[in-house]
């Protein structure tokens, strides 16, 4: 019997029996074949004894089933790290990062309680992925997109708690959750925002109610399991296009991510933007990098190279949506700002209006549409997953040049081979600044893995000493993650650990997540 | 404006209990339709819902000129491609050679970026249902 650390197997017995009770003796997995289910099928610690490794796993259906089960790991002290769909993959999965717990599996609440398509907003619970609530749009044939992550089989409450992004206008998930409801570690029952009215009109349509806004602590925290969120969604668009707008020459950048900056900061450009290089893609084909390696082809040759068989040095492919004489007109005023970069060359890319039959969507960008899919698994090759580092830095040419060359060191410092490299440039996931997305590919083999944890964990470092912090992190580095927000000796870290004392004091809750441990783990910082 | 009710959920929830607690009120994924022919029993019906749900994400029809990663590729059916090279189907749906030991292998332990399915997402009744189906067409 694999019990939590810190529960005797009498109490763990008894807690079990009482979760029995309270959900039913099937939805309470004990067997090692059931419960391993919930491991990281994306584990960096494959093969290893730090893999973290469930006690059991407890499914309720339901706030009544939730508060049961809180309560009862109260009175033992059972720790529970929450999970909605279990596909949190790149990040931990299912797995917790307190080995033993017991996973508290939300999958089985999975009502689509309420879909607006007049004021555009749902309420769901955890267990809906993307897919369930696109489908159910359109079998009412609403006129509401979502905006699904790339891998559309995940929660969009999970995801938003997540603080994950998309490709739409929506694409910053918390930013358009809107109202949750949240069982607390007591058992208590909230709602946030105007949910705490009884008899609100208006929970899912204002995010603040009054006083405090607390929404925010229940993102990637363990002060409560939330057990419903709502979400805003895009009003159906009449039209989509993208097109792609290109510069020769290396400084271009600068004087191209001030232009990108401006119009997404005006709402002009829309959507989720990737920076893009084909003269480092080049680079990469001839056994170079994408961040700067000791060795590479100079940016002067580079340049040369692009003059000679007219390659770009960067492009972006930008997104636009609307009535179709709003986006055509923001595309021109696009045009319009980027030919101030001599030089800079324009291409009219895809074009949709909707409603769009889905046969017409055979080679669409599904997600910047709204459309749920998996096809994002297919750039994983013959790994066995992977996992991300993923810091934000400025939204500036700078600060990009800036992340290639630090990064480049990093790779030159432990010997990292370009071949390795699963990297792109930055992405605009979010407003306001960019995130690098380094992908580490996950292997069944010890070595590697520990080279990649090796690499992952001095990129924090490396970040944290230019100023770049992740938005989110696998279960592995979620204390190296933390220990590098650290203003005022780790003032914001002292404050999540005095709510969590005063919230959960028998620390139930997911503990370690995002570095925030309840006091009778929490080890002494240096 | 739609409005699913309580009562209505709990019944949609009460009604499914018999069929498969674990997929609950999971609509399927109908924007991958299934490559598989119409079934005769229930059982096998049954295992054609689960795999829309599930499987057919990753290892439904490939599109012709699909865009890589954003269009509408299929992860579980190309990399089968690479793998049997066309000595075998590379669409599960097609295949005949297929058991329910080896079913279960894959999906309870994941291979390759195919992770494990859980029983809160597969129940064990469904498994049932997924091998009757993908095996519906094996010569005895």
């Amino acid at each position: 019997m694999r019990v939590p650390p810190g529960v005797s197997e009498a109490d763990f017995a008894a807690a079990l029996k009482q979760f029995e009770a309270a959900i039913g003796k099937e939805w309470v997995f004990t067997s090692d074949e059931d419960v391993d289910l919930y491991r990281d099928s994306f584990s960096p610690f494959w093969h290893e004894a730090e893999d973290s490794v469930p006690s059991a796993a407890i499914a309720p259906d339901g706030l009544e089933q939730v508060q049961a089960v809180v309560k009862i790991a109260n009175t033992y002290k059972i720790p529970l790290w929450t999970i909605s769909t279990g596909k949190n993959l790149a990040y931990g999965g299912s797995a917790p990062r307190l080995s033993g717990s017991v996973v508290l599996d939300l999958k089985r609440m999975n009502r689509i309680l309420e879909v607006n398509d007049q004021n555009h907003f749902a309420l769901v619970e955890p267990g809906v992925s993307y897919f369930d609530l696109y489908n159910y749009i359109q079998e009412h044939k609403l006129k509401v997109w979502i905006d699904p992550p790339d891998p559309g089989w995940g929660s969009p409450v999970g995801n938003s708690l997540e603080r994950g992004g998309g490709r739409t206008p929506m694409r910053d998930h918390f930013a358009n959750h809107c109202g949750m409801e949240v069982v607390l570690a007591n058992g208590e029952v909230m709602r946030t925002g105007m949910g705490a009215m009884p008899g609100s009109k208006t929970w899912q349509q204002y995010r603040y109610g009054f006083g405090p806004y607390v929404d925010g602590m229940f993102s990637q925290s363990n002060f409560g399991v939330v057990t419903k969120l709502g979400i805003w969604l895009l009003p159906e668009p009449e039209a989509y296009r993208d097109a792609t707008v290109s510069v020769a020459r290396h400084d271009d950048l600068i004087p191209f991510v001030e232009t990108l900056v401006y119009l997404y900061n005006s709402e002009i450009v829309q959507g989720t933007t990737a920076l893009d290089s084909p003269l480092l893609t080049y680079r990469v084909s001839k056994g170079g990098g994408v961040v700067d390696l000791p060795g590479d082809i100079s940016v002067a040759e580079l340049e040369r190279i692009g003059h000679e068989q007219n390659i770009a040095y960067w492009s972006a492919e930008l997104h636009y949506y609307g009535p179709p004489k709003v986006v055509d007109a923001q595309w021109e005023y696009t045009k319009e700002k980027f030919s101030a970069i001599p030089g800079a060359t324009f291409k009219d890319g895809r074009s949709y209006r909707f409603p769009l039959e889905l046969k017409e969507t055979d080679d669409a960008p599904r997600v910047a549409l709204g459309i749920p899919n998996l096809a994002v698994f297919g750039f994983l090759g013959t790994t066995q997953g992977h996992m991300d580092f993923s810091p934000i830095i400025p939204m500036t040419g700078e600060a990009v040049f800036e992340a290639l060359k630090a990064f480049g060191e990093v790779y030159a410092e432990l010997g990292v081979a370009p071949k390795n490299q699963f990297i792109s440039l930055p992405w605009a996931f979010f407003p306001r600044a960019f995130v690098f997305l380094f992908g580490f590919p996950i292997v069944h083999d010890v070595e590697s893995n520990k080279k990649s944890r090796e690499v992952f964990r001095r990129l924090i470092k490396v970040s944290a000493e230019h100023g770049w912090g992740e938005y989110r992190t696998h279960i592995a580095y979620m204390d190296d993650v933390a220990d590098v927000y650290s203003y005022n000796n780790h003032a914001l870290l002292r404050f999540h650990e005095t709510v969590k004392d005063a919230l959960d004091p028998n620390g139930i809750l997911s503990p370690g997540k995002s570095g925030i441990w309840p006091k009778s783990m929490r080890k002494a910082r240096a | 404006m739609r409005r699913a009710g309580k009562v209505l959920l709990a019944a949609l929830g009460f009604v499914l209990l018999g069929t498969g607690p674990a997929t609950g009120q999971d609509s399927s994924w109908t924007l991958f339709p299934s490559h598989g022919q119409e079934s005769a029993t229930p059982i096998i019906q049954r295992g054609k819902e689960v795999f829309q749900n599930l499987c057919s994400g990753c290892h439904g029809p490939v599109i012709k000129n699909a865009s890589p990663g954003i269009g509408a590729t299929m992860p579980g059916t190309d990399a089968l491609a690479a793998k049997y090279k066309g000595a075998k189907p590379a669409m599960l749906e097609e295949r005949t050679d297929l058991t329910p030991q080896f079913i279960k292998i894959f999906v309870r332990n994941g291979v390759s970026v195919m992770p494990r399915f859980r029983k809160t997402e597969l129940s064990d009744a469904d498994m049932e249902a997924l091998s009757a189906y993908l095996t519906r067409n094996n010569k005895p």
